[in-house]
């Protein structure tokens, strides 16, 4: 299929945003419907974070990261054989700078500004990891469990010395996990999560059960790690990571007593929250989800967001992992086709119902996953003094200041203290913002609010805007 | 119900300008405010303390514009010292960027016919050429015809401005309310009553600032106030090295290093997203003023709905039907900040009425005047 | 392995090549090899950089935190143009790669060369 004669925009039926499950599995079923098809990657390769790499790994890294990565072969397989075709134009090293409410995508193609018009657009961006404010947390030699699986699968690269894990959740186990089967030490896993957020989750003991597959593979996690005896501490506490250039130790305290480790390496997580620069940027709805504590899009049935024929599908919809996130790009491809031909396609509402239904069921262990690894309070919403905006260096205590003075949002906020001001957008702080205010106003996160978030949504040169450069 | 000696209605620069200036007399003040989500141009504003080419066809509002800017230093070390916050105010002269022979011409007209209606000591102007200003400008590019200096004009951080205000006010004692909207005022016997959805509140005088919502709530004290929304978008970069001394029209540096661009001018009623093409076209002329600035990151783009009257020029205004209520309008909060604060305040709270509103009444217009966007 | 480098490779598979391709680059004007096949800042960080930049408002020590994109601590400059994501990119023969010592100033092309015009704090230029 090809777009029209590039003197107006190129004009597509539909564009998905994001090549990861979601993105992979609307491209395959809009493909197969013969949609004139346009997938936008940021990456140079399709696999989004959870697949990264999947069409250039090996044995040895597959071995490593265990079964689950393997999925995304398959799905991989079909954009492959799609974009062989003819059925599907796919866009590497993409970066998308702007959507407007009318379905007009402004983006960057290897540094090249282009304007591209869809019918409808599927918003496949996925999660991020939530921020971890801590004392230090900006320190070189900290980074994320994410970034570490992501060095892991794209380039091969392990820690070198024995490296500190911090914060809680399947994704730190996992990295765990697949750490000892590379032979890397670890130093230590200090669990944030305490004891008492395993009774609490046993409430949703009937979600367990449903989701019985997902329990089993966290629970054989934790044994692989018990085996290998790494030092592991539970419900840990004033976590600090120190140093003058670069990260030299991280101390925290455990069963009332002050710990110190030497560590030039320490990866948080504390679970990964849904990347919300594009909804937000088209004034769409979002809830604040207090289960999940972050925001997330308000969709119909359909996937839809509250801007007519703009859908989203996968992690960036709301956390529920990369076999959901295959399903809800199918869903959210349906939404378009019902779009786009409200009376063709026989049977689409049955096939909806079908997935959605096995959306439900792959969703029911999240009610306890999200108890048992609830982020605690203190790592989200930190003292004065912990840094809140990294780009900008605002402390949480500026935050509390201004709300004194009587701002009642982050947009106030943002303006006298420059949080929110800088290259990031606001990605690194604006969830801590929202709660940190909450905290302070007494006011309830989605009362809060979040930042305005304006285009461009990635940076892009002076001269690229002017449709000069490069 | 809540009693007070005046109740602004805004809680932007203009009405904390005013209320920092009542404040200053000794006034117990209520300032009224939305939400945090609200249009707020205040926080969309240039920064500029600007004087040159404002006022063509009304000298009077060159005048004004003159003296703000002539007052501005007092109101800079008035916040210094009260609050602690610099508001970073350089006003070591401004360049307008003119780039074709016409643009050249027109300016020269438009600084000419002004400097003969003020007065040449109190307008001087250059013309100059680009390797003229390379100290104060480096990197002007050769599509850039000439500029036109005056030492009149600056510009400061209009953030750190709002900021500064809220921080003096807090601290005497003005009770800021926000997400605290005007519904209705009512007048009688010399007392407002301003109805909210979270209470009422009484005093003898009102001030409306308030934005585009200002002609609603004139109406509801007796004066025809008509505002339109007027669309503008800004461009501002990452933090740079420090580059440029003085601001342009087009493009300044802020204190922190991020160089702001500007602008646009857009009648399209209460939109104010952020379009593209208007986009490219402010970025197609910064790198045609500044090449050199082509490789700057855009972090951030904006854009604010500006409060315009008809011929563009503010709104001073007493109500006649109900006296004691003042209307307080116009789309240069910053450069006019000085005046609001040092002498709009004051009259307000029944001091001298300072002698150029007489060019800025309300009732120099009816439901029949058109807008036309001159002046500026 | 380059000492101080906090990440290392995995041992190659026994069979296949024993390291991946390189290309020449220069960091800071000293030659560098990285791999071609991943990103600049997987590869600085595999050779031991723990530096790519100042932070803006304090000059504290910056290095990446997120590695997809999201944090942007990773901004280096390359070829000239400054503040790009260095987990964004792959490095090319003969990419001019600086660690982001300084805020960026203005790029004047010349001949080839990038000239950078800056002020001292006081507002003169050098």
């Amino acid at each position: 299929m090809n777009p029209q004669a590039s003197t107006s925009p190129l004009s597509y039926d539909v564009v998905i945003i994001g090549a990861g499950p979601a993105g992979m599995a609307a491209a395959h079923r809009a493909a197969r419907h013969q949609l004139n098809v346009l997938l936008l990657d940021e990456q140079p390769e399709v696999g989004g974070q959870i697949y990264r790499s999947i069409n250039s790994t090996d044995p040895q890294r597959e071995a490593i990261l265990g079964p689950d990565y393997r999925h995304g072969h398959a799905l991989a397989a079909q954009v492959a054989e799609h974009v062989a075709a003819g059925r599907l134009t796919y866009w590497p090293n993409t970066a998308v700078w702007q959507v407007d409410t009318d379905k007009t995508l402004h983006v960057l193609r290897d540094n090249r500004p282009v304007t591209v018009q869809a019918q409808a657009i599927i918003v496949a961006s996925g999660a991020m990891e939530r921020p971890f404010p801590v004392p230090g947390w900006t320190l070189p030699g900290v980074m994320t469990a994410g970034a570490g699986q992501i060095l892991l699968k794209s380039a091969s690269l392990v820690p070198s010395e024995p490296v500190v894990l911090a914060g809680c959740g399947p994704l730190l186990y996992l990295l765990a996990v697949q750490y000892l089967r590379a032979g890397v030490k670890i130093r230590a896993i200090l669990d944030t999560t305490a004891g008492t957020d395993w009774k609490l989750a046993w409430r949703h003991g009937r979600g367990l059960l449903k989701g019985w597959r997902y329990a089993h593979k966290g629970l054989s996690m934790l044994r692989e790690i018990k085996n290998a005896e790494v030092p592991f501490y539970r419900g840990i506490e004033d976590l600090r990571l120190e140093g003058t250039d670069a990260l030299e130790r991280v101390r925290f305290s455990a069963d009332g007593r002050q710990h110190s480790l030497d560590a030039k390496l320490c990866l948080l997580h504390q679970g990964v929250v849904p990347n919300t620069q594009i909804t937000w940027s088209l004034r769409a709805e979002h809830e604040w989800d207090t289960d999940q504590l972050c925001w997330v899009p308000t969709l119909t049935e359909w996937c839809e967001l509250s801007v007519p024929g703009i859908y989203v599908a996968g992690d960036g919809a709301s956390i529920g992992g990369a076999l959901v996130a295959a399903l809800q790009g199918d869903l959210a491809a349906l939404g378009v086709l019902r779009q786009l031909n409200p009376t063709g396609h026989a049977g689409l509402s049955q096939e909806a119902a079908t997935l959605r239904a096995e959306i439900a069921s792959h969703l029911a262990i999240r009610p306890f996953l999200n108890r048992q690894y609830r982020p605690r309070d203190a790592f989200r919403i930190p003292e004065d003094d912990v840094l809140v905006c990294r780009c900008e260096e605002v402390t949480a205590g500026s935050i509390r200041e201004q709300v004194a003075l009587g701002c009642t949002g982050p947009n106030q906020t943002k303006s006298f203290s420059r949080c929110g001001m800088g290259p990031c957008q606001g990605r690194m702080c604006g969830l801590t913002v929202t709660e940190v205010i909450a905290q302070a106003s007494g006011q309830s996160p989605q009362d809060v609010g979040y930042y305005r978030i304006r285009p461009p949504i990635k940076a892009l040169t002076l001269g690229q805007l002017a449709q000069i450069d490069p | 119900m809540q009693t007070t000696d005046v109740i602004v209605l805004g809680g932007g620069l203009v009405g904390s300008a005013v209320a920092y200036g009542a404040a200053c007399g000794g006034a117990r003040i209520i300032q009224l405010d939305e939400g945090d989500n609200a249009l707020r141009a205040s926080r969309g504003n240039f920064g500029l303390v600007w004087v040159q080419g404002k006022g063509l066809g009304l000298a009077q509002y060159a005048r004004w514009s003159l003296e703000s800017s002539r007052l501005w230093p007092q109101l800079r070390d008035s916040l210094l010292e009260e609050t602690g916050v610099d508001v970073q105010l350089n006003q070591r002269g401004g360049y307008h960027i003119c780039l074709n022979e016409q643009e050249v011409k027109t300016r020269i007209e438009r600084l000419q016919w002004l400097q003969d209606h003020v007065g040449a000591d109190d307008y001087p102007f250059q013309i100059l050429n680009p390797a003229d200003v390379r100290d104060d400008l480096p990197g002007l590019g050769p599509e850039v015809a000439a500029v036109s200096y005056t030492p009149m004009d600056g510009h400061v951080n209009p953030l750190k401005l709002f900021h500064a205000l809220h921080v003096a006010n807090q601290q005497r004692g003005v009770r800021y309310m926000p997400c605290t909207p005007a519904v209705s005022i009512q007048w009688q016997s010399g007392t407002f009553t301003v109805h909210t959805p979270r209470g009422q509140f009484q005093a003898p005088r009102l001030v409306i600032a308030a934005g585009l919502a200002n002609q609603t709530l004139c109406a509801e004290v007796g004066m025809y106030v008509p505002v339109r929304p007027n669309k503008g978008q800004v461009l501002i970069t990452e933090r740079l090295a420090p580059l440029l001394r003085c601001a342009t029209n087009y493009v300044r540096q802020t204190d922190e290093g991020t160089i702001q661009i500007g602008d646009s001018m857009e009648d399209v009623g209460y939109d104010d997203m952020v379009r593209a093409p208007v986009n490219t076209e402010i970025a197609a002329r910064a790198v045609a003023c500044f090449p050199a600035l082509r490789h700057a990151k855009i972090v951030r783009t904006w854009a604010a709905l500006r409060i315009m009257t008809p011929d563009g020029f503010p709104i001073y205004q007493e109500s006649e039907q109900c006296p004691g209520a003042f209307v307080v309008t116009c789309h240069s909060g910053v450069t006019l900040a000085a005046q609001h604060a040092l002498r709009v305040a004051p009259w307000v709270m029944g001091g001298e009425r300072p002698p150029l509103l007489d060019a800025f009444p309300a009732t120099r217009f009816n439901p029949d005047t058109k807008f036309a966007h001159y002046g500026r | 392995m380059v000492a101080n480098a906090l990440f290392v490779r995995l041992p190659a598979q026994r069979g296949s090549d024993a390291s991946p391709p390189t290309v020449s680059v220069f960091l800071n004007d000293t030659p560098l090899a990285l791999p071609a096949d991943t990103s600049l800042a997987a590869g600085l960080l595999a050779a031991g950089v723990t530096r790519f930049r100042n932070a803006t408002v304090s000059g504290a020590a910056r290095a990446p935190y997120c590695m997809m994109g999201v944090c942007f601590e990773c901004l280096v400059e390359i070829d000239g143009v400054p503040s790009q994501q260095a987990c964004l990119v792959r490095p090319r023969e003969g990419m001019r790669i600086r660690t982001m010592d300084t805020l960026p100033g203005m790029v004047f092309p010349e001949g080839g060369e990038v000239r950078r015009a800056t002020r001292s704090a006081n507002g003169d230029t050098p």
